[in-house]
């Protein structure tokens, strides 16, 4: 369903992802690991087409994204739905206006059917009743509960979580990754998330690409990748710091 | 001299830019369906809230204009002519420039601190994952609300001007109106005040085409946003006093006729 190969990209001299290369099948889930600065939101950013590589090939249902026009890019990106890591909600809009953006600009005017994806979506993330409310009244984790109600609104094929539980409590991460889980399973969504979060990783992703200095240091099943004996990804898993490499 | 041509380049490329912006906005309003909610929403905005910095505007130079041309006027005791020079420099030039400034200064400003922040919160990302393109949700209500409500708010600033001149001179500085009046119609022709409302067109693409520009394209972080802000205003107001120059020299000869 989706392809990458060779893909790089670089911010002036730094080179943030050098020759990324895997697949992704239909249904598949997987979760995309590795240090702060590795790239993984830079990437998850190419696989929507939101940022264009250096080089490289993105394919998306055999389409390449690549060189496509912006145009060209919105009619592919409705396969799409991403959670944003600061959620994104539209200051100007409400709870449920929000959620039915996604419905209203691809053409939805029958405002009944509009408002029942909108509650059937804030149900499943347990959320009913907070249509009205301003996503500046709502916590950390209210918000990441809505993003993901309007990511999923439409019924994309492929979802995209950009660091879904970065900078929330332990009880309101685990709150996600069940939400996440019961999307993944109620409607068989392609599911890529970039996390450095490990108990996310492990119960998100059924496959897990660990990135590293740019390049995917390890693409293999959860349970090789939390079993490796490979020392490197062993310190990742375990968030074990060497001080003489760690970057502050 | 390296530093001039790194300023002349930035020009350029800045002017290039927009001029693209203004292509794809000019496309989206062909091809894409206006978001008539948004479009009301900026037109209260853009044009029903600066209703009352323009009045203010407005008649306060009109006033001080008109006091200044009539003491200057009294000395070849031409003091009914006074009104007709307000009329002629209010309709032709001060009414769209000095709403043109208000505008920028109130809306240019909001323009691109709203959308410099909607650029790093992601929402602009967000939406463009959402099958929207910003240009065609974000710039064109802006753009067409500012076009839409400049000529509107310097038809205001002209009678808000004029009026508050016509009633100092009666009412202060002991000038017959009636004169005074009948002077400034005879010498106000219509080609002033088309030339002042093409102005005032010009004047609002230009806002909102640099406004929505630094916005979409602004730093990241706190400051980029300031910034961003702060280039959109002082850029929109240059561009109004340059644009104004050169639309003077092009239009007098066009509009000579009317």
């Amino acid at each position: 369903m989706i392809e990458v190969e060779n893909l790089s990209k670089s911010f002036g001299s730094h080179l943030v992802l050098d020759q990324i290369g895997f697949e992704v099948d239909e249904g598949e889930s997987i979760a995309i690991i590795g240090r702060s600065g590795t790239g993984k939101s830079v990437l998850i950013k190419h696989l929507i087409g939101l940022m264009s590589p250096d080089s490289g090939i993105v394919k998306v249902g055999g389409q390449n994204l690549v060189g496509m026009s912006e145009r060209e890019l919105l009619l592919v990106r409705q396969k799409f739905g991403m959670l944003f890591q600061g959620a994104a909600l539209f200051d100007s809009l409400n709870v449920a206006e929000n959620i039915a953006f996604p419905l209203r600009r691809t053409g939805c005017s029958d405002e009944s059917e509009i408002n029942r994806r909108v509650d059937e979506v804030l149900n499943l993330v347990e959320l009913a009743g907070t249509n009205l409310k301003m996503p500046s009244e709502l916590s950390g984790g209210m918000q990441k509960r809505v993003g993901l109600a309007r990511a999923i609104v439409h019924r994309p094929q492929i979802i995209l979580y950009d660091e879904p539980t970065t900078g929330l409590d332990p009880i309101v991460s685990d709150s996600i990754d069940q939400l996440m889980m019961r999307v993944r399973d109620k409607y068989q969504i392609t599911s890529i998330v970039v996390t450095h979060d490990m108990r996310c990783a492990r119960r998100l992703g059924q496959r897990v690409i660990y990135l590293r200095e740019g390049q995917v240091y390890l693409d293999a099943s959860a349970g090789e990748v939390f079993n490796s004996q490979d020392a490197l990804v062993k310190q990742f898993i375990r968030g074990e710091a060497n001080l003489k490499e760690v970057n502050f | 001299m390296k530093a001039a041509e790194g300023v002349v380049k930035k020009f350029s490329i800045g002017v290039g830019r927009v001029a693209l912006l203004a292509c794809e906005v000019v496309r989206s309003l062909y091809t894409t369906r206006i978001d008539w909610a948004e479009l009301l929403k900026q037109i209260n905005f853009i044009g029903v809230r600066s209703v009352f910095v323009v009045l203010t505007t407005g008649a306060s130079t009109g006033m001080v204009f008109c006091a200044q041309t009539l003491y200057q006027l009294h000395k070849v005791k031409m003091d009914s002519a006074a009104l007709s020079v307000v009329g002629i420099a209010m309709t032709g030039d001060l009414g769209p420039v000095l709403a043109g400034l208000m505008v920028a200064g109130r809306v240019g400003a909001g323009i691109t601190a709203e959308l410099g922040t909607m650029r790093v919160t992601e929402q602009i990302d967000a939406m463009r994952t959402m099958s929207t393109h910003p240009i065609d949700y974000l710039v064109v209500p802006r753009f067409i609300a500012t076009v839409l409500a400049m000529p509107l708010l310097t038809i205001l600033a002209w009678v808000v001007g004029i009026f508050a001149a016509y009633v100092l001179l009666g009412s202060v500085l002991g000038v017959d109106q009636a004169s005074s009046l009948k002077h400034m119609y005879y010498y106000t022709d219509t080609g002033d005040v088309l030339m002042g409302l093409i102005k005032a067109l010009v004047f609002g693409a230009l806002i909102s085409l640099i406004s929505c520009y630094r916005g979409l394209n602004c730093d990241k972080g706190a400051e980029g946003v300031g910034k961003a802000t702060n280039e959109a205003v002082v850029q929109s107001c240059i561009s109004i006093l340059v644009s104004n120059f050169f639309l003077t020299l092009l239009l007098r000869p066009i509009l000579k006729s009317f």
